[in-house]
């Protein structure tokens, strides 16, 4: 599913399947739809996350002694598309997918009416060698990670890989450390853009709030809210609180 | 080159690869790219090879065990890696990678560490070469294991807890990986076993790869012939078994894996990945690993924190699907009876890792004229306290 390249200030959230309850997954879904997100990364727990932060690592392991699995998932995603008509996304580590059979787990992504698939630990050599036909004939564009120590060379290869956006990095960092708009990053940014890639990109890992919002939007076709949207899942009455989180984001 | 050996994508068979995160991507590619040219270096081969000899203390003695030998009916030879500096094999490996870190510009290291054992070898290194040292460890880790702790910080390393999950050996190669990512420019990581995505499998069973290489060299002295019937180590990640098996796997030799089942491979309770392990991806590559049916990792169990690992190195798990080695498990209960054995024959108290390799040899049937040779992989001072609780002593 190709985002548009033109597209600008696109705002996507990312939340973990199963946190802060178990059958909490669709009614965030349609909450951050209704509020007026652009797109979903929802989240598939597993014991190990290595690319992730306190807030994140926290909220899957909850999630994981919440009962949540990729089958009890699909099953809570089988009526999603009555519900939500954004594009979704499932990121999640690769060892869960393997088990679960990567043919099986491309087939239920299409069947419930999932658009892609972002798996941090699944590097593009395995993936061209061993999955990209499985992905591809089940129609699920697979997404694929850009930080600011990726060379040119790669980040080319990956445009040609990508069906959908690319996902890159403000830094070299696990989620929740919050972007420091130094003129660095901008000038990673900047070479990105200039880069006139045939995806559009989209800036995620340490945008928290309207600042760095904006911020990664004046280079990026839009930019990914994680862990400051898992903070919010803690509070009481957190549904209600979605309107007004996504509003303090634009 | 040996099927048996890791080919050129990183891969043993099915197993290895590089499952890795973007973010590190340009540190793997570069000690992929440079790992072999700088091991083999001149320079790099005449400084390592110095320092086993002058630091470390080897080659390390190939002992006849002679009353063990005669209670199992076969010649059995103990590869005596408890005499090396810091009192087990962890350290030829941490040589080898502070002199590569050194060669890579690398100003910081860090490393993870289970019972203490890696963490202890990497602040030595560290202390060695003046590099600043920071060691992961699970927060129950550092409790069960203060001497190791109070050494590493004596040697001048942070020793920081890892806090999340079951807070042991797994979660502070999580926090050890997670900093990597943190800090791609200036820090190495060093590995402390045969685990990890290429070229770290590879690197660090080359770096052990002198276990085996002097072995038939004391072999050949010793009974006129290199290679013995049958090879045995002990195996939690498999850096000593790799090290034992490597210059072996070609040749007509039995190689043996003894794996720590714990409280016994069926209790819930055990790190018998072999028997009870699917194919899976931990820590950066594809291996058999202890799962749920969801493919969550599993927290192993053994009384030996230096087996308590819930995969093995991707080399292991090809050469037990291959076939070509045998795994197998000994239990809590038949190590520690096999490690107060070798102390009453031998007068050598062995880790309890080690133990568990000895304990193998009792279910074992000899034809009188074997040569094996048993990999004791560390000393037991770090277990004293085990063995005075187990024993009451």
């Amino acid at each position: 599913m190709q985002l548009n390249k033109h597209a600008n200030g696109l705002l996507s959230i990312y939340f973990t399947a199963g946190y802060p309850t178990l059958d909490s997954t669709v009614s965030i879904a349609k909450a951050l739809e209704e509020a007026g997100a652009d797109f979903l990364e929802i989240g598939f727990p597993y014991s190990d996350p290595v690319a992730d932060g306190p807030t994140i690592q926290h909220s899957s392991e909850e999630a994981l002694k919440n009962g949540m699995t990729l089958s009890v998932l699909f099953e809570q995603l089988q009526d999603l598309r009555k519900h939500v008509s954004i594009p979704v996304f499932l990121m999640g580590y690769v060892n869960p997918v393997i088990r679960f059979g990567v043919e099986n787990f491309c087939k239920a992504c299409k069947e419930v009416g999932v658009n892609g698939t972002i798996i941090p630990d699944l590097p593009m050599y395995e993936y061209e060698e061993l999955y990209q036909h499985i992905f591809e004939e089940n129609g699920i564009s697979n997404i694929f990670l850009v930080t600011p120590q990726t060379s040119e060379e790669r980040i080319r290869k990956i445009d040609k890989l990508s069906s959908s956006f690319i996902y890159l990095l403000s830094s070299n960092a696990t989620t929740g450390k919050n972007l420091e708009v130094k003129d660095q990053a901008e000038a990673y940014f900047k070479r990105i853009k200039d880069m006139d890639l045939d995806n559009p990109f989209i800036i995620g890992f340490g945008i928290s709030n309207q600042e760095t919002f904006r911020k990664a939007t004046t280079y990026a076709n839009g930019a990914i809210v994680g862990t400051a949207f898992v903070k919010l899942l803690d509070e009481a009455d957190y549904l209600a609180k979605i309107p007004q989180f996504i509003q303090n984001l634009r | 080159m040996s099927k048996y050996q890791v080919d050129n994508r990183g891969y043993y068979g099915p197993f290895g690869g590089a499952y890795i995160p973007e973010m590190l991507f340009p540190n793997v590619e570069q000690l992929e790219q440079q790992y072999l040219e700088i091991m083999n270096d001149p320079s790099f081969r005449a400084e390592f090879d110095q320092l086993l000899k002058d630091y470390v203390g080897r080659p390390s003695p190939l002992y006849h065990a002679k009353r063990l030998s005669e209670r199992y009916g076969a010649t059995i030879f103990l590869k005596r890696e408890d005499l090396n500096h810091t009192g087990a094999h962890k350290i030829n490996n941490t040589i080898g990678q502070i002199l590569l870190a050194e060669r890579l510009g690398k100003k910081r290291i860090i490393a993870e560490t289970g019972a203490g054992q890696h963490g202890v070898a990497t602040a030595t290194v560290c202390a060695l070469k003046g590099l600043e040292c920071v060691v992961y460890m699970g927060e129950v880790d550092i409790e069960r294991q203060a001497p190791n702790v109070a050494r590493m910080k004596m040697m001048g390393a942070t020793v920081v807890p890892a806090t999340s999950g079951s807070k042991t050996l797994k979660d502070a190669t999580n926090e050890a990986l997670r900093d990597w990512i943190n800090n791609p420019l200036d820090t190495h990581y060093i590995i402390g076993s045969v685990v990890g995505p290429h070229p770290y499998p590879d690197m660090v069973a080359r770096f052990q790869s002198i276990i085996s290489a002097e072995t038939k060299i004391q072999l050949l002295e010793k009974t006129g012939k290199e290679t013995p019937d049958i090879a045995m180590a002990c195996v939690g990640g498999g850096s000593n078994a790799a090290g034992m098996f490597y210059n072996f796997v070609d040749d007509d030799v039995r190689l043996i894996a003894v794996e720590a089942a714990g409280h016994g491979v069926d209790s819930g309770e055990t790190a018998a990945t072999t028997v009870l392990g699917k194919e899976g991806v931990l820590h950066g590559s594809r291996s058999i690993l202890m799962q749920t049916e969801d493919g969550q990792v599993v927290e192993p169990y053994s009384i030996s924190a230096g087996l308590d690992y819930p995969g093995i190195g991707p080399q292991h798990a090809w050469l037990f699907k291959s076939g070509r080695g045998e795994y197998v498990s000994a239990t809590d209960d038949e190590a520690m009876q096999a490690g107060l054995r070798l102390t009453q024959l031998e007068g050598i108290i062995p880790a309890i890792e080690s133990s568990h390799a000895l304990a193998h040899l009792e279910k074992m049937t000899f034809k009188g004229d074997e040569v094996v040779v048993v990999c004791l992989s560390g000393r037991g001072d770090k277990d004293l306290d085990n063995y005075m609780k187990y024993f009451n002593l």
